[in-house]
């Protein structure tokens, strides 16, 4: 079983890095991203207050693999046409925007009224009250949501594997394939992802704590 | 004769269809100290929240030292940096202290301090310093707002409005929310501030501290003035306003 192991890991190499791009790309896009329309969501004007709440809500509603579905065959009948690894990655972003927006809007709006009357009080504007005031406060609401999201981004983008792209999934099934041994390549392809996850989850409880604060 | 530093001329305010605010003329001299007392619900509170604009009006026009506040030329609604500017010119203290909770008693009042007034971080922590002792409270100001007892917050809050040297100090019943033993070591920073000459506005439900720090009290009854005038003289001639009376009454009943 061991042996099986340690014959697939170099096939698995590729694929791994894949599945940590298709990550590192969901998570750093939807963040930007999320946070952009999540304050447009709060702050802005009606109307685009409205087209973010239609966008978050349609995408929350979709199951994650037929928006996956969707844009890869979907999208060219309106003349849109990515490679299977482009439309993986715009897919699991979307969902992943979607999801940030709406931590981003539960952290901000834990923030009691009288934060922003306090800086209103004070002289701030908007910008300032946001960045020295709201900002720093939703940052540890955010923060614990967040990254449980991003563990499930890593997950997520094994469904990249349904589009032919070679991630740590696909190489697997490739290894499978070839070696007709399923149990301990599955075990080790569970193992690898079970190490990325849990690194993250260790890394986001000393975030967690450093970003902590006593609150009155 | 010298303007008034606040004047409100016929001020009007509704909250959908209730009217809380109906025609408040008001003026504050420059180093004055005016109470504002009355009955929960009659406009006490909206009156100061409008005073730096966190409420806006439908009509009249509150001015300090001969600036309208919330609106320029024509009745248009000043801009978000202009509005800024001008809520620096007047301190606010909250009923519920609203400090920062993640910034310590300093980083509290030196914000304003740094980004409104564009002070440099030495000049910002000096002065933080100087009025956190003032308040007394120099041993406490590298404490987060959590470790802090609920007097102590106050008077923190006190010390962030007061830095920025605002013409106005604006009090919202600054002492409802403290436990009982809380309130004099509150009411004593207030009383040092009208010592120096700092013009307040106070809404208050202290009526002995009204009587004893202000220069004169406002008697706010159903979205009006119904009564104003110095302390000794108001309470003496309380049989003149018998809503005044019914009022004070009904807070001596439940107060001894």
């Amino acid at each position: 079983m061991l042996d099986a192991m340690i014959y697939a890991l170099p096939f698995l190499m590729k694929g791994l890095w894949v599945t940590v791009l298709v990550s590192v790309l969901t998570v750093s896009i939807s963040l930007c991203a999320g946070v952009l329309l999540g304050c447009g969501l709060v702050y802005g004007p009606l109307p685009l207050r409205l087209l973010v709440r239609l966008f978050s809500d349609t995408i929350r509603g979709i199951p994650i693999l037929v928006l996956i579905f969707f844009v890869y065959y979907g999208f060219p009948a309106i003349g849109v046409d990515f490679a299977a690894f482009w439309a993986a990655v715009t897919a699991l972003t979307l969902f992943k925007t979607a999801q940030v927006i709406e931590y981003l809007r539960g952290a901000v709006q834990s923030i009691p009224k009288g934060q922003t009357e306090a800086g209103m009080a004070i002289g701030l504007t908007f910008r300032e009250r946001l960045t020295s005031v709201i900002f720093p406060q939703a940052l540890r609401r955010f923060l614990p949501p967040w990254i449980n999201g991003v563990t499930d981004a890593v997950k997520g983008s094994a469904l990249v594997s349904l589009l032919g792209v070679t991630d740590l999934m696909h190489s697997i099934n490739q290894v499978i394939g070839r070696t007709y041994e399923a149990l301990p390549l599955y075990i080790l392809g569970a193992l690898i992802y079970f190490v990325i996850n849990y690194t993250l989850s260790l890394l986001s409880r000393r975030l967690e704590r450093r970003f902590s604060f006593t609150q009155a | 004769m010298t303007e008034p530093l606040l004047s409100i001329r016929g001020l009007r305010k509704s909250f959908g269809t209730t009217e809380v605010l109906k025609s408040i003329d008001l003026n504050v001299e420059r180093g004055e100290v005016v109470s504002v007392i009355g009955p929960s619900g009659s406009g006490k509170t909206t009156l100061l929240r409008c005073v730096n604009f966190l409420e806006s009006y439908e009509g009249g026009s509150i001015k300090i030292d001969g600036v309208e506040v919330g609106f320029a030329e024509g009745r248009r609604r000043r801009g978000e940096r202009s509005l800024a500017r001008m809520r620096a010119e007047t301190g606010m203290v909250f009923q519920s202290f609203n400090l920062f909770p993640h910034l310590t008693a300093a980083d509290n009042v030196m914000l304003g301090l740094r980004k409104v007034r564009g002070k440099s971080r030495d000049e910002a922590r000096a002065i933080a310093e100087k009025w956190l002792d003032r308040v007394g409270l120099s041993q406490k100001a590298d404490a987060l707002p959590a470790e802090l007892s609920g007097g102590q917050q106050q008077r923190v809050g006190i010390a962030r409005a007061v830095a920025m040297e605002p013409k106005i100090l604006l009090l919202d019943e600054i002492t409802s929310a403290l436990d009982p033993e809380l309130v004099g070591e509150v009411l004593e920073v207030v009383r040092g501030l009208a010592a120096e000459g700092m013009t307040m506005l106070m809404v208050t439900h202290e009526i002995a501290f009204a009587r004893d720090a202000a220069d004169r009290i406002v008697f706010m009854f159903d979205g009006t003035v119904a009564a104003e005038g110095p302390p000794t003289e108001l309470l003496a001639q309380v049989d003149d306003h018998p809503r005044l009376a019914a009022f004070l009454a009904r807070f001596r009943a439940s107060h001894f």
